[in-house]
């Protein structure tokens, strides 16, 4: 599979000179599998330009995950070009409620007076699911979602193609009330969805020094994310989900924090980054940077 | 991989693993049963019921906890396993509440009123049943 960033920040879009190099749109990223399908995980704003390649692409079915509701992973489904076009099968996969349903709680975004156009008026063919907690096939891949902690329901995707593996947990606090380091791994919120994955991409919004003003906000931290990772014993972790008010150099202070922390490879820690391409298949995993985009 | 909720030894899910970090941090003793019967936690609070920690413990099956901890009615009447709180929110899938005496490991007798109620998911799946051993005296 072929892996594309499009966006990584979380929160809330925050372009401007001082993100341009790990770019400043909400989560999103494209999982291109060997079978041509197209999985979207997370709906953010990094979804607008995507949009706009897959439609100049022709692309004619396209799977959303979402891994929960906040406007970050959700603003950019309202200007996904493929969703306007007539004869485009949409399916949007997303956690489940216990008392509405996924497009009724869409349909209070995609609904005036927060955005012009009703969900009902949308001309594409957009099915709803809910997450797949069982496996499920989608094109040459199986997804599994996996409910986790962070606020409200929220869960976070596994995708298996041809014997590789990418998790993505963008909102994701399984510290919220223990020291994750000597936790046990079946009690650790993620640790089954994520254990020995090739590629983690994981919540690391906060510098271990401001976590403790944002406890229970459901997020993490440096110390968690590569303490939860190596307890899952994943290939590579991808620090995802950067601070609004975190500019390039900020990141990379943390980036220098997560492998000081990491000693046994911290090579195998890095900072996503937009246009980040990742290709996982039967010769491992490769990191790359995506040719200029649409 | 093991499924998630499929018993002891395996991946807890989310409901379990959140009443787990509630059930540490209270004063309260506060069991967790799995959605197999799997008794998969008690508190440090409990431990004064049990006489060790969970983690000396282990996770055992519901039926040998029920040997560790006889539960009778107030007349000193012993009471079933599948009618005590924890059996109806188990078996039946629905809260109960009920005063009754419990005989912990040092043999001493408590009067305790006893709370358990079954954890839905969001899809309504059953993922365990917390009890909870309010002592009131006796
Ligand atoms: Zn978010
Ligand atoms: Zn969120």
């Amino acid at each position: 599979m072929d892996v594309g960033v499009w966006g990584c920040r979380g929160s809330l879009a925050a372009p401007g000179p001082e993100t341009i190099r790990y770019g400043g749109n909400t989560s999103c990223l494209d999982v291109v599998l060997s079978s041509g399908h197209h999985l979207i995980l997370d709906a953010g704003t990094g979804m607008r330009p995507l949009g706009v390649m897959l439609d100049n692409a022709g692309v004619d079915e396209v799977h959303v995950l979402l891994t929960h509701l906040h406007l970050d992973h959700l603003q950019g489904l309202g200007f996904f070009r493929p969703l306007f076009r007539p004869g485009v099968a949409v399916h949007v996969w997303g956690p489940a409620s216990p008392v509405q349903s996924l497009s009724d709680r869409i349909a209070i975004y995609l609904s005036p007076p927060l955005f012009p156009v009703r969900l009902a008026d949308i001309p594409s063919d957009v099915t709803f699911h809910d997450e797949p907690l069982e496996a499920v096939a989608i094109g040459s891949a199986t997804v599994r979602a996996a409910k986790v902690t962070h606020q409200g329901p929220t869960v976070g995707y596994r995708i298996e193609e041809g014997g590789a593996s990418l998790v993505y947990l963008p909102d994701h606090e399984p510290s919220l009330g223990v020291t994750l380091a000597n936790h046990p791994a079946d009690w650790t919120s993620g640790y089954e969805l994520a254990c020995d994955a090739d590629v983690l991409l994981h919540d690391a919004q906060y510098g271990d020094d401001e976590y403790p003003r944002h406890v229970g906000w459901g997020h993490s931290c440096v110390e968690h994310v590569v303490d939860f990772a190596a307890k899952a014993n994943v290939g590579n972790v991808v620090l995802f989900h950067h601070d609004p008010y975190h500019d390039d150099d900020d990141l990379e202070h943390l980036l220098v924090q997560a492998r000081a922390r990491w000693t046994s490879a911290p090579e195998r820690v890095r900072l996503a980054c937009e246009g980040m391409t990742i290709t996982l298949d039967a010769n491992g995993v490769a990191f790359g940077a995506q040719a200029a985009r649409a | 991989m093991r499924a998630v909720g499929e018993g002891a030894g395996g991946p807890k899910s989310l409901p379990l693993i959140l009443a787990r970090e509630l059930a540490a941090n209270l004063a309260t003793p506060m069991f967790l049963i799995d959605a197999g019967g799997t008794l998969v936690y008690y508190n440090d609070a409990a431990e004064g019921l049990i006489g060790r920690s969970f983690g000396e413990q282990g996770e055992i099956s519901a039926g040998q906890f029920g040997e560790m901890l006889q539960l009778t009615e107030p007349d000193g009447t012993p009471v079933r396993r599948r009618d005590t709180p924890a059996g109806v929110a188990f078996f039946q899938r629905c809260p109960s509440h009920r005063v009754l005496q419990a005989t912990g490991y040092d043999g001493v007798r408590r009067t305790v009123e006893v709370t358990a109620y079954p954890l839905f998911g969001t899809t309504d799946e059953m993922h365990g049943v917390v009890t909870v051993f309010w002592e009131t005296g006796g």
